[in-house]
């Protein structure tokens, strides 16, 4: 008979289980409630895009619209941000599920993406907004 | 015989969730660099609109529409399921995602047609 080995646990350990289950318990709630906030985001913005679409679409058409509204910047920085936080989150759930990279690349990974979104989505949403003001 | 897991609308919804996730996440960052050809360069823009008015475009845009319509609908069902007391006739409901999915892609097509 092979001797039955059992891992020992340090305090440590336990120390480390307990506080990876409360992040992924924050991520999780994190995941939910940017979801709700982006339930409402995207009916507005397919009710939009429908809009819009009609007659065409140009540049001017857009910054006509959106430019120089704060209602519309407030919408379109709360869509990025809670873009930023759900996409990237379920990103890397998907990734820890179906592929074989360590939790702490994908970690990393995500958090590049999700700085990425919040970067590239802000920048727009300010631009536009700064081309209605008249100065 | 025995029945398989996938044989069953949950699992193609969850599928669907997955997938269309993945596709609406890597479109983002390119939706945001075309939007930002608006505020740079307004006539490469308004080019990019035109080559975007070919039927395959629409089509293609049509299929996002489609995709974002059926996260929203898909994750509003999850969100259900898991705050909500719990409800016979989930198929029902995965049904009625699906066909409120096809209903706003059609909506979108209509109207940009």
């Amino acid at each position: 008979m092979t001797p039955q080995t059992t891992p020992q646990m340090s305090p440590d350990d336990n120390l480390d289980i307990q506080s990876t289950h409360q992040s992924e318990t924050i991520l999780w709630l994190a995941q939910r409630i940017s979801a709700m906030v982006l339930a409402v985001c995207i009916l507005v913005h397919l009710g939009t895009i429908i809009y819009a679409v009609q007659g065409g679409l140009s540049a001017a058409e857009i910054i006509g619209r959106v430019g120089g509204s704060e209602a519309w910047l407030a919408f379109y920085v709360t869509f990025v941000l809670a873009i930023t936080v759900h996409a990237p989150i379920g990103l890397r759930a998907i990734l820890n599920e179906m592929t074989k990279l360590s939790r702490k690349r994908v970690d990393l990974l995500c958090f590049i993406g999700a700085v990425m979104l919040a970067y590239l989505g802000l920048k727009v949403a300010i631009r536009f907004y700064n081309l209605g003001v008249v100065s | 015989m025995k029945a398989s897991h996938r044989n069953h609308p949950n699992y193609w919804a969850f599928v669907l969730h997955r997938v269309s996730g993945i596709l609406l996440a890597l479109f983002l960052p390119v939706h945001f660099q075309v939007l930002y050809l608006a505020i740079k360069k307004a006539d490469v823009f308004d080019g990019f609109l035109h080559w975007a008015e070919m039927p395959l475009v629409k089509l293609a845009e049509t299929v996002l529409v489609v995709l974002l319509a059926a996260h929203l609908t898909g994750g509003l069902r999850l969100l259900a399921v898991e705050f909500l007391p719990w409800r016979d006739g989930q198929k029902t409901v995965v049904a009625l995602t699906g066909g409120a999915s096809l209903v706003i892609g059609l909506v979108y097509l209509l109207n940009a047609a």
